[in-house]
């Protein structure tokens, strides 16, 4: 088998680790504040549903992609407002977020399931894309997959080189110290929530614009919480973000790898090992369980009340 | 005007019950809003959704039918969470216990012994115990994450179940739909109310309800999880074993839910389908909260959560609205619910401008 005949599961891999790395890192942000947000199934199935609705109102895949920012945006201010104004529980916060964000996707996407919608342009770009092997699958992919990659530097320069980026991490990582030195933790952590909500909105447009482009009930299967697993498998550090997306993204396809060999596997056996492989690497990573809590923010999930 | 929380100095017992009855009637309000936005007469609708279904003794009937898992899954969430042991993967631990407690009338769909139901429910339960005890071995043993772990397993019981009634348990004379053979009526939960769908089942929830309220008040189980939830330290002091608690809620929880699981199966449903819960594991979580934590509160709270599933079914048949509606109020709910005991813990001051208290 030549190389040029892997090319489209590479292509494949590619796809089905962005949506998992944009809302994985948009998770890393809030948890590097010291909030656990669990609702980013929620937030990805709102973004996934207005980002679909808004698209076929309107024709517009950009105004489609604005409305998702702005869904999961919207959730996830309604997280923060419950956990960090009316200081509720983050875990039960976050699981209302997801059983709401369900039922809310659901409902609104009830008049547009079957209905076709064009897939994100790709980003052709002349020659370049014609170069065997690196062409394909550097060049014409959408431009949510330059995004996400472009993303992890961003947010790593920003999270460690920059000011603001240090306020977000002394916040998390002590929020009675940060407030005595005078930072503003509410408002930082409700920035940080509101930026995962987007990014997580952003995940979930992915999915009904460009991995499969259309609407079903529920279509985000679980990656919301896979991405909540990369956190912890990433042991917050961006860069294994990335390298744990795209490991799932492989595992996501192995599927289509499988059956395309001809091996004769039910096909919910293959559909489980994404799930059981979250669970395998969640095991590997908490055995530590002294790496674990030296690698986590250490004011994440706790609630912070001023007092004066 | 400002708005400043200010901590009790212990938990408000009088807002802790008022909490839920303030949620509700928001939920209330909300779904008003809802309505009125989506176009629909909202006193109408809000009466199709919450009074119409329950106006006739069949109605009556369905809501113990579809309140009985949900309090019966709640009773053992509530019980972790007390622990701060937080199982989510109910949904899960329900598959199993309907494929476990399946396996007898499966393969002897022919047979009248009498003793097939009382194996097939302990089966059910030992199938959502063993599913649960996967989280709780990875907890205690590696230290994983039991939300994350417990929520993974429920998508992997799903392709289980979808693969048993594809395959090897699919009926042969089902004209290839991916079913069961009908239960055989001894693998079936008698009618206790004749004309409706009401089964023994839910007498057992009763009882088991009533088991676990004792156990929580009386019994030293009861008496270590609430240590452990309110004051972790003060547990290991006193010699409490933190892996003996997350076992012991977690595999309870999980064999109530596969109980839950099992009763369907041999209740309502009468064979193993594709799909044997419309989200019970899930909504059950609301149930828990709602409830208080509380096995008496938890009855009540099953019961409402249970007219959410009939008002939205109810609500697609009068008006034609789609059944997701039902999801949407139950999140609702719990985000009230969560947003109002915000007053068990803390008074809310309001400040002038000026800083004076008024």
């Amino acid at each position: 088998m030549n190389i040029e005949a892997y090319i489209p599961v590479l292509i494949t891999v590619i796809n089905a680790a962005t949506p998992l790395l944009l809302a994985a890192l948009g998770e890393l942000v809030v948890e590097k504040s010291g909030v656990l947000n669990l609702g980013v199934e929620g937030m990805m199935l709102m973004g996934a549903v207005a980002g679909f609705a808004i698209t076929i109102v309107t024709g517009s895949a950009i105004l489609g992609l604005a409305a998702a920012i702005c869904a999961g945006a919207l959730m996830a201010l309604i997280f923060g407002f419950l956990t960090l104004t009316l200081l509720s529980n983050q875990v039960a916060t976050g699981l209302a977020l997801t059983l709401f964000g369900v039922g809310l996707s659901a409902l609104i996407g009830v008049n547009f399931v079957g209905t076709p919608v064009d897939a994100l342009p790709k980003l052709v770009i002349p020659v370049l894309s014609d170069i065997p092997i690196l062409g394909p699958l550097l060049f014409g992919h959408d431009a949510l997959v330059y995004f996400s990659i472009a993303m992890v530097f961003v947010i790593n320069y920003w999270l460690y080189k920059t000011r603001s980026g240090l306020k977000l991490r002394a916040v998390g990582e002590s929020h009675e110290a940060a407030h005595a030195l005078g930072h503003h933790v509410i408002r930082i952590r409700y920035m940080a929530v509101i930026f995962g909500g987007m990014m997580a909105g952003l995940a979930g447009a992915f999915l009904s614009l460009s991995y499969t482009p259309m609407w079903v009930e529920n279509m985000s299967a679980g990656r919301g919480w896979i991405a909540l697993a990369l956190v912890v498998f990433a042991s917050w550090k961006t860069g294994r973000v990335l390298l744990g997306a795209y490991l799932f993204g492989g595992i996501t396809i192995m599927q289509l790898f499988l059956q395309g060999m001809g091996v004769n596997i039910p096909s919910q056996i293959l559909s489980m090992l994404p799930y059981l492989v979250t669970i395998l690497v969640l095991v590997l990573i908490s055995r530590d369980s002294s790496k674990i809590s030296s690698a986590a923010p250490a004011s994440l999930g706790k609630i912070f009340h001023p007092t004066q | 005007m400002l708005l400043r929380l200010e901590p009790r100095k212990s938990i408000s017992r009088t807002y802790q019950y008022l909490s839920p009855v303030l949620a509700l009637l928001l939920t209330l309000l909300a779904g008003l809003l809802v309505f009125l936005f989506m176009g629909h007469p909202p006193i109408k609708a809000l009466h199709a959704f919450f009074i119409a279904p329950i106006s006739h003794s069949y109605g009556v009937s369905e809501l113990l039918v579809k309140a009985s898992p949900l309090i019966l899954i709640a009773l053992g969430l509530a019980m972790g969470f007390r622990a701060n042991v937080w199982n989510i993967g109910a949904e899960g631990q329900l598959v199993l216990g309907a494929i476990f407690g399946s396996i007898l009338p499966i393969y002897f769909s022919d047979s009248s012994n009498p003793l097939m139901l009382p194996a097939m429910l302990l089966l059910g339960f030992i199938g959502g115990m063993l599913w649960a005890a996967i989280p709780a071995f990875l907890k205690i043993k590696f230290n994983t994450n039991e939300i994350l772990t417990s929520l993974m397993l429920t998508y992997v019981a799903a392709l289980i179940l979808s693969l048993l009634v594809h395959g090897p348990w699919r009926d042969p004379g089902g004209f290839n739909f991916p079913e069961s053979v009908i239960f055989p009526d001894a693998a079936t939960l008698p009618v206790i109310w004749s004309g409706t769908r009401a089964h023994l089942g839910i007498v057992f929830v009763v009882i088991i309800a009533l088991a676990v309220w004792w156990l929580l008040s009386r019994g030293l189980a009861g008496f270590k999880i609430r240590v452990f939830g309110e004051a972790p330290q003060a547990a290991q002091y006193a010699g409490f074993k933190q892996s003996s608690m997350i076992r012991f809620t977690l595999l309870l929880g999980g064999g109530l839910a596969g109980l839950a699981g099992v009763m369907e199966v041999a209740g309502p449903i009468g064979q193993l389908q594709p799909s044997v819960s419309p989200g019970y594991g899930f909504t059950a979580i609301i149930v828990a909260f709602l409830g208080r934590l509380h096995p008496v509160g938890i009855i009540f709270a099953g019961l409402i959560l249970a007219l959410s599933y009939l008002g939205g079914e109810n609500i697609q048949i009068a008006m034609g609205l789609p059944k997701g509606i039902a999801g949407v109020f139950q999140g609702m709910l719990l985000f009230f619910l969560l947003g109002c005991d915000v007053l068990t813990r803390y008074r809310i001051r309001f400040f002038s401008e000026a800083g004076q208290s008024t």
